[in-house]
């Protein structure tokens, strides 16, 4: 059945949402919504719809919006998405996952919380806020952000968590208790000689691969790595990328080998693409091998980031993948990453993209 | 009490000036989160206290949450200066 793809944009100043039908060629902009507020995260549920957004203003707090309308009206919600009485407060929630009737908000400080009524209320994982190495967390350049939360969609007693700069964080029992995941990554910026810790590497977007496996992609801080054993050891992949440096990880809908990243110039060299040449890099053999992608896509003298959940790839066939960046583009690719269009710009700062196909 | 429209634009049918029985800043933001359930967390966070960029106001004066408010006070609630 033809269908029909929302891109959900989250950004600086509000949720966007761009709506395109299956041939992804020509797209309609509305937003921005939910207040204007800064909105980290926005997944949409494809049983019904509903969209929620993760987010946090200065004044009034961190909250998850919630939209059962397409985005027309939004309601919000923080009822029980706080720390106990003394402990530092949630700044803001900063990414949701759903699945198996239960929405997921991971928060700064670092934690995460689960609804079973929909968002109206959530409760701590308390397994992960009471892990023996939490206090010994250190926070990332945009604080101690819990940023991806990854659901078993087989299983809903797996879940994997990553944490800037916790690392990965894995529960195969719901929740109730967790061990880092985390060997085999580099940790450079400690001292030589404990570059491989249990915990404390700078994760910043860990993703599933599609099917039944125990595949997992991340890219980090110090490199990008991919896992077959669900996180238990994470061999390096980056051999054949530009850099080691980058921030979002898209996996493919269908295709287990295959990977989208966007690649930046480096920690310390101004977080853009290198050479302010943008490109999209894909594998297709699990990280073996990679190619650059820049059809489409400014040809040089662009010096715009890609931030950690600001990449997405659909359910089509052939797979549409897309970008948000922080000069306010949107980037879309309808054959799986092999050209390019700009489909919104002069939006705000882009935080984050993700798909939702429906029945057109 | 005066509300900031940036507040009451997050629930649905409040209004910017609505009367309360005197008693704390607390109990006065009780008494709009039963109301309008959800303000206190958009007013308050867990330490608890008023949030660091909101600021209430009871007859001229800035006032935390245990600070009292007397029979017909003018209570103001402001969003500070804040954003990018």
């Amino acid at each position: 059945m033809p269908g029909k793809v929302k891109l959900l944009v989250g950004s600086k100043k509000g949720v966007f949402i761009l709506e395109s039908d299956e041939r992804r060629r020509s797209w309609r902009l509305t937003g921005p919504f939910c207040e204007t507020w800064p909105i980290h995260h926005v997944v949409g549920d494809r049983r019904d719809g509903a969209i929620y957004g993760a987010g946090g203003n200065e004044w009034f707090g961190p909250a998850v919006w919630k939209s059962t309308d397409g985005g027309v009206s939004w309601t919000h919600s923080s009822h029980g998405l706080a720390y106990a009485t003394g402990e530092t407060p949630v700044k803001a929630a900063w990414s949701v996952a759903l699945a198996h009737g239960r929405l997921y908000a991971g928060v700064e400080p670092a934690g995460l919380f689960v609804s079973h009524d929909g968002g109206a209320s959530f409760e701590p994982v308390q397994g992960l806020r009471d892990h023996p190495t939490r206090p010994d967390w250190q926070p990332g350049g945009a604080g101690l952000i819990l940023h991806s939360i990854v659901l078993d969609p087989d299983d809903p007693q797996r879940i994997w968590v990553a944490i800037s700069a916790a690392g990965v964080f894995y529960s195969g029992d719901g929740g109730a208790t967790w061990a880092p995941r985390n060997k085999g990554t580099r940790a450079d910026f400690l001292p030589e000689g404990q570059r491989y810790p249990e915990f404390g590497q700078c994760v910043h977007c860990l993703v599933k691969a599609p099917g039944r496996g125990d595949r997992l992609y991340q890219q980090n801080h110090c490199g990008m790595y991919r896992s077959d054993d669900g996180g238990e050891t994470w061999v390096s992949v980056e051999e054949g990328l530009p850099s080691t440096f980058g921030f979002p990880a898209a996996a493919h809908p269908r295709d287990p080998e295959a990977l989208f990243l966007f690649p930046l110039n480096g920690a310390e060299q101004g977080r853009f693409a290198p050479q302010g040449r943008p490109a999209v890099w894909k594998t297709t053999d699990g990280g073996a091998h990679w190619r650059g992608r820049s059809a489409g896509l400014p040809q040089g003298d662009a010096f715009f980031g890609v931030l950690r959940q600001a990449m997405a790839t659909d359910t089509l066939e052939p797979a549409g993948v897309y970008f948000g960046a922080g000069n306010g583009s949107v980037y879309a690719s309808a054959d799986e990453g092999e050209s390019w269009m700009r489909i919104a710009e002069n939006l705000p700062a882009i935080s984050s993209i993700e798909t939702l196909v429906v029945d057109a | 009490m005066r509300l900031p429209a940036s507040l009451t634009a997050l629930f649905s049918g409040a209004p910017r000036v609505v009367e309360l029985p005197s008693g704390s800043v607390s109990e006065l933001i009780d008494a709009l989160d039963a109301r309008w359930p959800g303000m206190r967390d958009r007013l308050c966070d867990s330490s608890p206290a008023v949030r660091r960029h909101v600021n209430v106001f009871v007859n001229g004066a800035r006032a935390r949450l245990d600070g009292p408010v007397p029979p017909a006070a003018d209570v103001y609630i402001l969003t500070a200066i804040s954003g990018g």
